[in-house]
């Protein structure tokens, strides 16, 4: 070191060992990443992509499009005497008695193997098993996803109110749902439908008077976790009411595993229909709905006239096991979807 | 706080439980529209209206509604549940003689829902992703998507139309534990232990996989252990805890599902009461089971709760 070098540094800083590229290339100091930071930007689309790449939840949607489409376009539907969908998919009305409509053409009163003009054959009373199943997805999806709208939308209310308000408020609100617990949903149901009388409305109301209690408990733990988050508090100082305090903030945020436990459980209570129908405590008797359809031809069974005839329970069964299983199938993709979000970013679809 | 103190306390609880369930299931009964009186006397044409004010009050369904309420409660602490309508039979002798039946075939369900589902969910854990896995997730995807009635349905078809193997329903009057009986209980055994048995699976598989994930595995792998000691010693023993819970949830479903296979199978269980109570509005046999499977799952739930805090060290008891 000479003296010139020290008088030409002077009244300068001079800093060594920086290198600006290697202070570029390390790793971040905070576990802020443009890749997290987007993840929290769209929580919902990050898992709308995921969900899309999950080819057995595509699946499952393609199944359930499929049997929505044909349930809508089976027969025309009317309103105040209005034809709002003129199609019929369906060869025959599903009540329609094909020997005594289209006499000559072969059919009788009873069972009949399917053929060419009846596919899935004809059940014990002479009618068209293939009209009615079709027209049966009616009463099996819409009381599928109404009951579920339902008990879920309330389940949330209920879930947000015990839940922020906790204290006493709280303590009630969960003993009540243990005593709705202690019962199998299933139990309720049937002595719900047994009082009140078969039919479409009963059938929801059975199924949506004790069902929301899950979704109750479900909300509850995840509003008590979402509490405690700053934006909460944040609201709160602002002045914000409870209720816009619950509605705005706390609610959305419980969204997510709600969506999980609510597209699984449309599965169950199809089940559960079906399984009251085939009781004869859902649908009137005669009814295509596909559980009363199944206690009907449940006779041909023990019947050991002529050989079994298959094809009158086959064919209902495997349409309720085919819609069940493509809608769980949805659900656990959506569970996939949106529990890698919660697990961290990049994880394999069904860790 | 010891784990004696936890039970006492979690048994404390249960009281405001119960009496919330015994409130919910005399309302759902007599709350509701529908009369076993306007049932029994709709055969008869000549019935007025005081034979039906007679047939009431011999029910005792001509009291104020609060008043039945606590006359049914004071019968049920003596364990007297009142009496069948038609038949007048006490309701407890029925559900005595029923009830042998129906916890059988709960049993087997159960015990077959553990015995396939444990060993599977084991297996696809380790080969997680690989075609075994893929399959036999598949299978339990199916197993809990598949109505139990139907599948009941599908058994007979085949293992009793088909090859012949069992009687089309249940033997009539063979006692339980003949050979006709415990032979034919295959059939809704198998019916209800195939929802358990998939159930159990998925959630077995997924916390398996979890526990692979751990810290411990690693450390256990690291320090030279076989992989069956890793997987049969430290990973299962920590996610049979996750299965404990189930197994215990499972016998609501359990006790749902055998209502409904009883039917299928004319099995002479509990269910089948039921079903037929429901029909002639049997208030008190009603009453009764729906209180009896109240009681039993609260008390399932108990245990469940008490084997997890004894199973994991780690729970504090709060």
């Amino acid at each position: 070191m000479t003296d010139k070098n020290v008088l030409s540094g002077r009244g300068r800083i001079e800093i060594t060992g920086f290198n600006p590229e290697r202070v570029e290339q390390r790793d971040s100091l905070s576990g802020w990443s443009e890749e997290a930071g987007r993840a929290t930007q769209s929580r919902w689309s990050r898992a709308w992509q995921r969900f899309k790449r999950n080819r057995s939840a595509l699946l499952g949607v393609v199944v359930v499009a499929l049997l929505a489409f044909l349930a809508i376009f089976a027969r025309p539907i009317e309103v105040f005497g209005l034809t709002v969908q003129p199609f019929s998919l369906a060869p025959h009305p599903p009540g329609e008695l094909l020997y005594f409509n289209h006499p000559g053409e072969g059919f009788t009163g009873d069972y009949q193997p399917p053929s060419m003009k009846a596919p899935m054959g004809v059940d014990g009373d002479g009618r068209d098993i293939f009209s009615r199943l079709l027209y049966g997805g009616r009463y099996s999806l819409s009381i599928g996803f109404i009951v579920v709208g339902l008990t879920a939308g309330i389940g949330l209310l209920y879930g947000a109110v015990s839940g922020y308000y906790g204290g006493w408020v709280d303590e009630i609100m969960m003993r009540i749902v243990d005593v709705i617990y202690a019962f199998p949903g299933l139990i309720l149901s049937l002595i719900i439908v047994s009082m009140l009388g078969r039919g479409y409305t009963q059938l929801i109301i059975a199924f949506s008077l004790f069902g929301w209690a899950g979704y109750g408990r479900l909300v509850r733990g995840e509003v008590l976790k979402v509490k405690e988050n700053e934006y909460v508090m944040a609201a709160k100082a602002l002045g914000a009411r409870d209720r816009s305090v619950v509605l705005r903030h706390i609610a959305p945020n419980t969204m997510a595993p709600l969506l999980v436990v609510a597209s699984l459980r449309i599965g169950t209570v199809v089940i559960g229909v079906a399984a009251l129908g085939f009781l004869g405590l859902g649908m009137p008797p005669g009814s295509a709905e596909w559980g009363t359809m199944l206690d009907g031809a449940r006779n041909s069974l023990i019947r050991l006239d002529t050989g079994p005839k298959w094809w009158a329970t086959v064919f209902p069964g495997t349409a309720i096991f085919l819609f069940v299983m493509s809608m769980n199938m949805i659900g656990d993709g959506i569970n996939d979807a949106l529990d890698a979000q919660q697990t961290g970013v990049g994880k394999g679809g069904d860790e | 706080m010891s784990l004696r103190r936890f039970i006492v306390k979690r048994l404390l609880a249960i009281i405001p439980i119960l009496f919330g369930v015994s409130i919910i299931t005399f309302g759902l009964v007599h709350l509701t529209p529908g009369d076993p009186v306007q049932q029994i006397l709709a055969l008869n044409p000549r019935a007025g209206p005081t034979e039906k004010q007679q047939l009431r009050e011999q029910f005792g369904l001509a009291a104020p509604i609060w008043e039945q309420y606590l006359n049914w409660m004071k019968g049920v602490f003596t364990g007297d549940f009142g009496e069948v309508y038609r038949s007048r039979r006490a309701v407890s002798e029925v559900i005595y003689s029923r009830l042998p039946e129906t916890l059988l075939l709960g049993l087997f369900g159960w015990v077959f829902g553990l015995v396939i589902a444990i060993p599977t969910g084991i297996y696809a854990a380790v080969h997680k992703d690989q075609l075994g896995d893929t399959v036999s997730r598949f299978v339990a995807l199916s197993g809990i998507s598949i109505p139990n009635f139907w599948l009941g349905l599908m058994l007979i078809l085949i293992g009793s139309l088909t090859l012949g193997w069992w009687p089309v329903t249940a033997p009539k009057r063979a006692p339980l534990l003949s050979f006709d009986m415990l032979w034919y209980l295959i059939l809704p055994g198998l019916t209800i232990g195939t929802a358990a048995a998939s159930s159990i699976m998925r959630v077995m598989r997924t916390s398996m996989a979890e526990e692979m994930n751990k810290e411990y595995v690693t450390a256990a792998r690291a320090k030279g252990l076989p992989e069956r000691t890793v997987v049969l010693k430290h990973v299962l023993r920590n996610s049979l805890i996750s299965v404990v819970t189930l197994a215990a949830t499972l016998t609501a479903s359990i006790v749902a599902g055998s209502v409904i296979i009883e039917q299928v199978f004319a099995w002479p269980g509990l269910g089948q009461t039921f079903i037929q109570a429901i029909r002639n509005a049997e208030y008190n046999l009603i009453m009764a089971i729906t209180l009896f499977t109240g009681v039993f799952i609260i008390l399932a739930n108990l245990v469940a709760d008490i084997l997890y805090a004894a199973l994991d060290p780690r729970i504090r008891y709060d």
